[in-house]
């Protein structure tokens, strides 16, 4: 587990019904989970305009994670099959901003996977940490 | 704007790891806040009334509670501030519980940790703005899916109290896994005499209609006012005319496998699942009828009295209109014979699942009620039970416990003993034993001392055929040491697993489940029969494996929530939705395109041109017209973009 705080800062974008509530769950079941992630609520990923990332890096985010439920059960019946299009597509761009592409990441997690996300923002936090802060301020 | 912050110790559920009364102090500094406190339990009456208290006292416009999970008690204090005379929605929770508290043991980083969360609540709230709820006409008719007797029982209770049911059940008859058990423990009553006199009470009801072999195709709308496509399988028989005399199944010269039965025997290809089946009508199961398959026979159309076959019956849809859902799908067998080769994998004749023996125990089955060995047709001298098989087994991805096996195990146990004569050998193979609904640690014991049955603790490790005979090795780990008893008939204490399909029922009706494939309630406390979808709800195994006691416990306390529901002539809709701003909207129409529920609409101004507008009380909120928008004049109230750019700005900036 990463003890060391202040190191790096992720943003985790979530949707209100599958993550946030998986989220929850590893509260509720006190799976240890670092420090450097600060989670934002959205009601669906489909909510998710591809910039809103972009902003977080501009703003200086070390690391963006964006998390909802697996496809095919979106609460909202197909919000994330919109999502993941656009989530794709950022992934390709980010290299041409400049942003190392582990520096990013979308992941489904449903509401009782509460040990899955344990496991996803441990190892993003570390592999984003390993990277450091990033260089060159705004985007 | 005058802010108030409310930081909960929750106990020590959050003060062991953040320092609340700390922070109370510190986020005072914050812009726009002029109150803070922290309150040893905030969601408390004494704690909520604090909160009222200090609106009224301090003025405050906006409040933020620093707690637990959004999904815990953002309702409880929206009602609080709502109270006391502020817009619910001008309010935010800061989850410093499950986010923070919960996940950490550094106490420092933790308290630095949760003041970012806070400053990001905080930010949220500065942007908030009063938002007023609409309201819906309500339909107050029901559909529960499946029919055993969880669905029963609900379809029962809220048909009394006047409301309109549809059961819908994809099976030819209600009745469920229940109406295949022979009796039921502890009291080791006749299943049949409990469930059918329900059955005909459903079916005789004249508020609920029974949709039987038929499945949901699609679900639309929203609590209230959901409109449900049923498909309705094709029976090939007209069940209009069918009058359920069984004289076709007499006839019927082909044979296919019995479900009902689970494989103990085999059913003709046109059958009716058992006797008291309701409705009474037959089916024909094509993949094994002669007509089907080879083009000729047509015996049961000869014979068919009331001229009911059709072989050129289509499937047909239906549309019904309801304001409730209640899923009561049940649950399966495990397939034990896929993940248990140390137990023959199913090709040892005289094993078989807990479920087949139940058929064989039960008087309407396919041996009459009398036990015997498959292999030779004798009665079995020595019957050796395994509990937890498919149960309480991370090696065959079945960590839970079924709830059931051991206690039908124990009837089963002592059913044999009536059965086949005391002076037959009776075993169970337990890891422990669950006993723990009202009065079942005493059947258990009776089943011991009153019936001799042998308890042995261990696990079975290997069935093989030898000389006749079954030969179950396994560990006595009471006594430490080996043993390997001659069986003559091994029944596996089959554990339960979720039904078939429930996943993808789960997608048609946007609710959520677990890795398993058991529906997930809302909170397993707060809300343990609804699901995160509102006008959804649940009701016996199809949530968690269940006994029949408890399901039915169930079921009525899912009526008694239905009914809340309906008890409403309208419906407050969440006011978080998307909002046009018609003065931007270049009418590209992609919001409509891609919104699932058909809320935004051309709307014609005065001028002869259209915009987009999002009809309120169709838009559930999901906001994603606002990020598919090119020119961003959609707006996702409670969730507006700024509000979270300045949450990030928060959590990236301090």
């Amino acid at each position: 587990m990463t003890d060391s705080s202040g190191n790096v800062k992720i943003i985790a974008i979530v949707c209100n019904w599958c993550s946030y509530a998986g989220a929850d769950g590893a509260g509720t079941a006190r799976l240890k989970q670092p420090y450097d992630f600060r989670v934002m609520r959205v009601p669906c990923t489909g909510r998710v305009d591809p910039l809103l990332a972009l902003k977080a890096f501009e703003k200086g985010a070390d690391g963006v994670l964006i998390s909802g439920c697996h496809p095919g059960d979106c609460h909202y019946s197909e919000g994330n099959y919109y999502a993941r299009r656009k989530f794709e597509l950022l992934k390709r761009m980010l290299p041409h901003l400049g942003i190392e592409p582990e520096r990013y990441t979308y992941t489904w997690v449903s509401a009782s996977e509460a040990a899955r996300w344990q496991q996803v923002v441990t190892n993003f936090v570390t592999k984003v940490g390993e990277l450091g802060p990033r260089q060159g301020g705004a985007l | 704007m005058r802010i108030g912050v409310f930081i909960c110790h929750c106990g020590t559920n959050i003060a062991a790891t953040v320092d609340s009364h700390g922070l109370a102090e510190r986020a005072a500094e914050l812009k726009d806040v002029v109150h803070t406190e922290d309150v040893m339990y905030t969601c408390s009456e004494p704690g909520q009334a604090g909160i009222q208290r200090a609106i009224r006292e301090k003025g405050l416009t906006r409040v933020v509670v620093a707690a637990c999970s959004p999904q815990m008690h953002e309702v409880t204090f929206r009602r609080c501030v709502e109270d006391a005379g502020l817009n619910p929605h001008l309010f935010e929770m800061a989850n410093i519980r499950e986010h923070c508290s919960w996940i950490h043991d550094d106490k420092e980083l933790a308290t630095e940790k949760a003041y970012e969360i806070i400053k990001m609540a905080v930010a949220k709230v500065r942007t908030a703005e009063p938002l007023f709820p609409n309201e819906v006409d309500v339909n107050k008719d029901v559909l529960v899916i499946g029919g055993g007797v969880a669905g029963i029982q609900v379809a029962l209770d809220l048909a009394d109290a006047g409301l309109k049911v549809t059961i819908v059940e994809r099976e030819t008859t209600i009745g469920g896994t229940m109406a295949r058990l022979d009796k039921t423990f502890p009291t080791i009553d006749c299943s049949a005499c409990i469930l059918t006199p329900r059955m005909v009470d459903a079916a005789h009801h004249e508020n609920i209609t029974i949709m039987a072999y038929s499945e949901v195709d699609r679900v639309q709308g929203y609590v209230g006012n959901f409109v449900v496509d049923i498909k309705r399988k094709a029976a090939m028989v007209d069940w209009n005319r069918c009058i359920g005399c069984e004289l076709c199944v007499q006839k019927c010269p082909a044979r296919g496998p019995d479900y009902f039965n689970a494989g103990l025997a085999e059913t003709k290809a046109i059958y009716i699942p058992f006797p008291q089946a309701v409705p009474k009508r037959a089916a024909i199961q094509t993949d094994y009828c002669r007509w089907f398959q080879q083009g000729k026979c047509r015996v049961c159309s000869r014979v068919c009295p009331a001229n009911a076959i059709d072989y050129d019956q289509q499937d047909t849809y239906v549309q019904r209109k309801v304001g409730a859902i209640v899923v009561a799908t049940g649950m399966d067998v495990f397939p034990w014979e896929e993940y248990y080769p140390q137990y023959g994998g199913g090709r040892i004749p005289d094993v078989i699942s807990g479920l087949q023996y139940e058929r064989m125990l039960n008087a309407s089955g396919p041996t009459g009620g009398h036990v015997h060995r498959i292999s030779n047709h004798e009665e079995p001298k020595t019957v050796v039970f395994i509990q937890c098989v498919g149960s309480r087994d991370e090696a065959v991805g079945r960590p839970y416990c079924s709830s059931v096996c051991c206690m039908y195990t124990a009837k089963q146990a002592i059913l044999t003993k009536s059965h086949c004569g005391d002076d037959t050998d009776v075993y169970v193979f337990y890891i422990d034993i669950r006993a723990t609904g009202k009065g079942y640690e005493e059947f258990i014991k009776r089943a011991q001392s009153e019936f001799g049955v042998n308890y042995v603790r261990g696990r079975v490790s290997k069935l093989y055929e030898d000389n006749g005979k079954v030969m179950v090795r396994g560990m006595d780990t009471l006594l430490g040491h080996q043993v390997e008893i001659p069986a003559d008939l091994v029944i596996l204490a089959t554990g339960t697993t979720s039904a078939e399909g429930a996943p993808q029922l789960a997608q048609t009706l946007n609710i959520s489940y677990d890795e398993f494939g058991f529906f997930k309630e809302s909170h397993p406390k707060l809300r343990p029969v609804e699901t995160n979808t509102a006008g959804i709800f649940l009701a016996g195994a199809c949530q968690s494996p269940k006994d029949i006691p408890t399901s039915v416990a169930q079921a009525s306390g899912t009526a008694s929530k239905v009914l809340g529901l309906l008890a409403k002539d309208k419906l407050k809709t969440s006011p978080e939705v998307a909002v046009v701003d018609q003065s931007r909207c270049v009418g590209c129409w992609k919001c409509i395109d891609v919104c699932p529920f058909s809320a935004p609409e051309k709307q014609e101004l005065r001028d002869g041109t259209s915009r987009s507008h999002v009809i309120e009380t169709v838009c559930q909120g999901c906001g994603i017209c606002v990020a598919t928008c090119p020119v961003n004049c959609i707006s996702l109230k409670g969730f507006t973009t700024d509000s979270l750019i300045d949450q990030l700005e928060e959590a990236l900036l301090g």
